[in-house]
């Protein structure tokens, strides 16, 4: 089993309304000079056929029109 | 006319909707593993949280024997109707062009609020048409309504009649890109809206305008 993980964001130039909630929480903890926030999700798997990620993540995990993805080997492979 | 309204794992309004439809008609739930559309003429992919809305809202049920079903079905001309999170559904399964996003506010929003019903392809501003084109009083419950798609797609759908129906000016309660409230696919027989029109078919609850939308969608459909 070759073990992953995909990270997936929103597309550049969608609004991300939870990446603009932290932001506008940052300065009232005293975190100054952050920008850009952008919250996505990671998603963490082991597959039997690792060379089927890219497919498994255009029909499920991401949905391509809002959103981009990189997927990670964590076993050393590309 | 014989409605069949699906029913998911986390759908919550398939009985209002069964209400509405038997109103116009019969009409039975179509369990999620249920394949055979056969006897049924138009189909309501209902309001919830289908599979839990885990992942996106909508990117599980589109994978299920009976969406497979409504695949075929809408293909072959069968009137859809998506409700929420049913339009979220039918945007996954890419039945209807567009995703919907996290509502701009950030908060889930429940209002009454009103709908221009558009049936036909506009190129101008809101303000132009907003006379002359019905206004239904229906309801809107979500937390994920924000109709979003390229640019160049949105041209697309306004000239070619696509959108079926806008927030009125100043309602959009989502951020939905120009106040886009539901959409048809092109050849007009699936149709999909975050608004309720399941919760306003009795006077009892203020409007009985959502039937149009059910009779709307009946129309729409190639006769099976």
């Amino acid at each position: 089993m070759a073990k992953a993980r995909v990270l997936i964001r929103p597309k550049e130039g969608i609004l991300d309304p939870q990446g603009k909630a932290v932001e506008r929480a940052l300065p009232a903890l005293g975190f100054e000079g952050i920008e850009h926030v952008r919250v996505g999700r990671m998603v963490e798997l082991e597959a039997e056929n690792p060379e089927r990620l890219g497919e498994l993540c255009e029909k499920l995990l991401a949905n391509p029109l809002i959103e981009d993805y990189e997927i990670e080997r964590l076993d050393g492979a590309a | 006319m014989r409605w069949g309204v699906l029913q998911f794992p986390g759908s919550c309004d398939e009985r209002d909707a069964l209400h509405a439809c038997s109103l116009l008609g019969e009409a039975r739930l179509v369990w999620h593993e249920e394949r055979d559309l056969n006897s049924i003429d138009a189909i309501v992919v209902p309001g919830g949280f289908s599979y839990g809305d885990y992942l996106r809202a909508g990117a599980i049920a589109r994978f299920s024997p009976a969406m497979e079903a409504v695949s075929e079905f809408a293909a072959a001309g069968g009137p859809v109707l998506g409700i929420c999170n049913g339009f979220q559904v039918l945007c996954e399964a890419a039945l209807l062009p567009g995703a919907l996003l996290l509502n701009d506010t950030l908060r889930f929003t429940c209002r009454q609020l009103d709908l221009i019903a558009v049936d036909g392809p506009e190129t101008g501003h809101i303000d132009t048409f907003e006379a002359r084109r019905p206004m239904l009083s229906i309801p809107a419950k979500h937390g994920e309504g924000r109709y979003f798609a390229p640019e160049g797609v949105l041209d697309a759908l306004e000239a070619n009649g696509q959108v079926a129906y806008r927030y009125a000016p100043g309602q959009n309660p989502n951020g939905s890109a120009r106040d886009i409230a539901g959409v048809r696919n092109e050849a007009g027989n699936v149709i999909g809206l975050m608004p309720h029109p399941e919760h306003a078919v009795d006077p009892l609850t203020g409007s009985t305008d959502g039937l149009r939308v059910f009779e709307a969608v009946a129309a729409a459909g190639v006769p099976a």
